[in-house]
């Protein structure tokens, strides 16, 4: 096993250990096992995140009618949602707010694209920094998320609402959970890389890292787009 | 987190492997491939099929007795053997437990044990997760059976349509331990798929093209590719059902303008596919069997494969016949009877080629063909009364009528389970080195036969009379009781089929043991690599990776054709076939984290349904299992070198064991 010391190796040393520890196998299709993992995996994701986008796009419909037909003095704050609720009685989303939390996350994606450029190229000290950077970026989306969830819980939306709280909490709820365990991920790499178990010659193992990552950021753009920019 | 299996497991014979061995005292990993203690710590894909037709067959006599409660309380008119409340909970474990605790872990028994063989490698991609699919399975299936202890098991039906499921029409707690129990189950199924496609797509023997697989292979991949895509709609729709029951979510809550359609949309996208998740594996088996025993290839191996594929694109797009009586409006009528219709082309293409592969051949009736046959005869029956549902207007009739009680079991017992009956009686002997006996395999069969169309053949007369499915009695003067006597009867007929098949396993393993015989690395003159090697499987499959030139390999070793295109016998497989003696083999070092990481997952299930405190303990496992998994050595040089009785190798040795098998393959 490499030790820490090998972080601070210049190139050329990083290079000689690969051929030394690295025990490649032919796989059939070319792609490594772990790289074929991830790929299924997210191949299924795309099915949980479609299932649960269609149900909110279902519910969100079913919501509108079921506000507007209710009686004054059934109300009770059952109504509030995408058209009504917040300060101006525009509903609850502060979509510019949103805006700059998700260019945040998509603003993680280069620098993860950055961290495995970096490893590749054996430049362990940009390797760190952009890895932390991503998570950092990754862990400010998720404080703008909390913030906005104790908002919508402030104005009156809960999670027991109505359907429309249902369906938000649970479609954002789930993408929130991905991101944070994209982050463990991250650090988890951060943490592997500062006790020298991985290096230029495991940079697969960030880039599997970084498809999650991506895949993460893909379906944030279009929950963003479609519970936020629809027109309500 | 990326768990990632660096540990190699297609060395070259004769590679040595040097692993850097940290000492990390509580977290070595445990060494010993024998004794009952290995069967917890195995990572061997051939023990933990073993363990899965093991368990699943448990779970088969459970919901069996399952099935016998509820016949004999349908026997006759008013019956009174079961209470209401009890009989809802019995048939919904019933449904539950023969598809999800039985035809699927019995399907993965087989894919486990033999999709390696099949592509020629040592063990699946990622051992350790394997083995976590195994124990993450067992988890959820002891878990939801719990509840019968714990104030009743879920009474919603198998497919617990919604709002039935909500906390105001079923309070106890059985709906929750159903959906739980059912994700952890899921969870099982969705890391096992993931980890057999990578397994097939990657590490095929050379020469294995896509093409060059057998059908069983085939068929097998392609049901993880439905369980891989259709998993995930369940895990969402249990989900669903779970927040609302637990955290007051309004998915269902109909007075909040909840939908429950939307359960049966969800449910039945994931449904429609499952049917083909539990009888493509079926088709597999007996697409083996049967050419073994005609002494043919198989007709139309393309055609075969790609209707197989055909199935698994065209099983997405029928769900809606489910719920032709749900008001899903004209259009998706329309639609979904014209698709339903379509998908049994592919199913034809099927049967069409399995008679004509048996078409000329020279038939050998040994119980597996039996069983084969079986499969043809009655899944047709049960298709043609699936295509009669594909006709909107005559399922309206239909609909939550016996007739589709008897269309279904035509499919999964008689499709399914015959089926993976046929591939116990198969691959008996490769997995446990003796044949099961012919006279009671026979007995087995005929049984199982004549009481499975007892029980099933009068319920389509039964719905068509009107009978209605799920209801705990019925009247005298309905007139359903002698037909209703008579599927009974044939109930008990099926299980004593069973029991005969039990006694079968004593008695052949009792006389295997008093009596050993050689039955030889290929007792049927079969045709795919699991055959190339000795029977029992050797604990590293093969000895050397066998290479592949045609589809069939195997069989193309054994027979050629002369001058004049006779086919004539090129060698004998004792002859050729590899011996198993090889002692060098690196192989993965059995691990405890598995067992662990999965036990944590019942726990946060029963915190969920009980109390928060639970999360303590299950957080404790699951960081004990993660981190354990996480950072013990990737492998230990010392352990688990082909036959643990040799000892620790010596190089001497086994240079010459491995010339051995070299010359042993090139013979062929």
């Amino acid at each position: 096993m490499a030790d820490s010391k090998l972080s601070e190796a210049t190139p050329a040393e990083a290079t000689e250990t690969v051929t030394e520890h690295t025990v490649e196998h032919g796989t059939t299709t070319g792609i490594s096992n772990n790289k074929l993992l991830m790929w299924a995996f997210l191949g299924s994701e795309c099915l949980l995140f479609g299932a649960l986008i269609s149900t909110y796009l279902l519910y969100k419909e079913r919501f509108n009618d079921f506000a507007a037909n209710l009686a004054p003095f059934e109300q009770d704050g059952r109504n509030i949602g995408p058209r009504f609720g917040g300060e101006d009685g525009e509903g609850v989303f502060d979509i510019p707010f949103t805006s700059i939390s998700s260019f945040i996350l998509l603003g993680s994606s280069l620098t993860m694209v950055l961290a495995l450029s970096a490893i590749r190229r054996s430049e362990y000290r940009s390797f760190r920094i952009w890895t932390l950077t991503t998570a950092a970026l990754g862990s400010v989306f998720i404080a703008g998320q909390i913030y906005e969830f104790t908002e919508f819980v402030e104005k009156g939306l809960g999670y027991s609402t109505n359907i429309f709280g249902s369906a938000f909490f649970t479609l954002t709820g789930f993408h929130g959970v991905h991101v944070s365990i994209g982050i463990v991920m991250l650090l988890a790499t951060y943490i592997m890389h500062k006790q020298g178990r991985l290096n230029s010659d495991k940079a697969e193992t960030v880039e599997i890292v970084g498809l999650y990552w991506h895949f993460v950021d893909v379906v944030w753009i279009l929950i963003f787009t479609i519970v936020y920019l629809f027109p309500q | 987190m990326a768990i990632t299996e660096d540990r190699p497991l297609a060395l070259e014979a004769g590679a040595v492997t040097k692993v850097a061995a940290r000492p990390l005292g509580a977290l070595t990993r445990p060494q010993s491939d024998v004794g009952w203690a290995s069967w917890f710590t195995t990572v061997d894909h051939k023990k933990i099929g073993i363990m899965y037709g093991v368990g699943s067959l448990f779970f088969f006599l459970f919901g069996g007795v399952e099935a016998l409660m509820i016949r004999i309380q349908l026997a006759a008119p008013d019956g009174q053997f079961l209470s209401e409340s009890l009989y809802n909970q019995v048939f919904t474990m019933h449904g539950v437990t023969m598809v999800f605790l039985v035809i699927m872990p019995m399907a993965a028994a087989f894919a486990n044990y033999l999709l390696p063989l099949q592509v020629g490698a040592r063990d699946v991609a990622f051992p350790r997760l394997n083995a976590f699919s195994f124990w993450c399975w067992l988890a959820g299936a002891i878990f939801l059976n719990t509840s019968w202890f714990l104030g009743g098991a879920p009474a919603g039906g198998w497919f617990a349509y919604a709002p039935n499921t909500s906390v105001t029409f079923a309070p106890g707690s059985g709906m929750d331990f159903y959906a739980i129990g059912l994700q952890i189950v899921g969870i099982a199924s969705l890391v096992s798929a993931i980890n057999l496609i990578v397994t097939v797509l990657n590490m095929r023997a050379p020469g294995m093209s896509l093409l060059k697989m057998p059908v069983l292979t085939w068929m097998l991949l392609v049901t993880q590719f439905l369980l891989l895509f259709a998993v995930p709609v369940i895990t969402i729709a249990l989900f669903l059902l779970t927040f609302d029951r637990s955290f007051g979510a309004n998915f269902f809550n109909v007075e909040q303008g909840g939908s429950p359609l939307l359960w049966q949309h969800l449910f039945w996208i994931f449904g429609h596919p499952e049917v083909y998740i539990l009888i493509l594996p079926a088709f597999g088996i007996i697409s083996e069997v049967i050419p073994t025993f005609s002494r043919k290839p198989i007709f139309g191996y393309p055609f075969m494969v790609g209707s197989g594929i055909a199935i698994g694109f065209m099983g997405w797009g029928v769900w809606a016949h489910h719920m032709f009586v749900s008001g899903v409006g004209e259009i998706s009528v329309a639609a979904f009877s014209l698709s339903t219709m379509f998908i049994a082309v592919p199913t034809g293409v099927k049967i069409l080629n399995w008679l004509a592969t048996m078409w000329g051949g020279r038939l050998r009736f040994n119980t597996p063909m039996l069983f084969a046959c079986g499969v043809i005869a009655m899944f047709t029956i049960g298709g043609l009364s699936g295509v009669t549902h594909a006709v909107a207007p005559s399922d309206t009739q239909q609909t939550d009528t016996y007739y589709i009680v008897a269309h279904f079991h035509y499919v999964i017992f008689g499709g399914s389970l015959l089926g993976m009956f046929s591939g116990f009686y198969f691959w008996w002997p490769k997995v446990f080195g003796y044949k099961l006996s012919e006279k009671w395999g026979k007995i087995n069969f005929w049984l199982m036969l004549i009481g499975f169309n007892m029980t099933f053949g009068p319920m389509h007369v039964l719905g068509l009379q009107g009978m209605a499915r799920r209801h705990q009695s019925y009247a005298k003067e309905d007139g359903f009781g002698f037909w209703n006597g008579i599927v009974s009867a044939g109930a008990f007929v099926i299980a004593f089929g069973t029991l005969a098949f039990l006694i079968n396993i004593w008695l052949s393993a009792r006389s295997a043991k008093r009596n050993p015989v050689e039955v030889g690395p290929d007792p049927w003159d079969a045709r795919s690599l699991e055959w190339s090697t000795a029977s029992p499987t050797p604990v590293h499959n093969f000895d050397v990776e066998p290479t592949v030139e045609f589809q069939d390999d195997w069989w193309h070793r054994k027979w050629g054709e002369n001058e004049e295109g006779k086919i004539v016998r090129k060698a004998y497989p004792a002859d050729i076939a590899q011996d198993g003696s090889a002692t060098d083999v690196h192989l993965p070092s059995p691990s405890y984290w598995p067992l662990v990481l999965s036990l944590s997952l019942p726990v946060i299930g029963y915190s969920v349904i009980y109390t928060f405190w639970l999360m303590i303990p299950a957080g404790a496992l699951f960081l004990a299992g993660f981190l354990g998994w996480a950072l013990e050595p990737a492998d230990d040089p010392e352990a688990a070198h082909g036959h643990a009785d040799h000892g620790h190798d010596d190089d001497h040795d086994a240079d010459a064991s491995a010339d051995a098998a070299d010359e042993g393959a090139s013979v062929g």
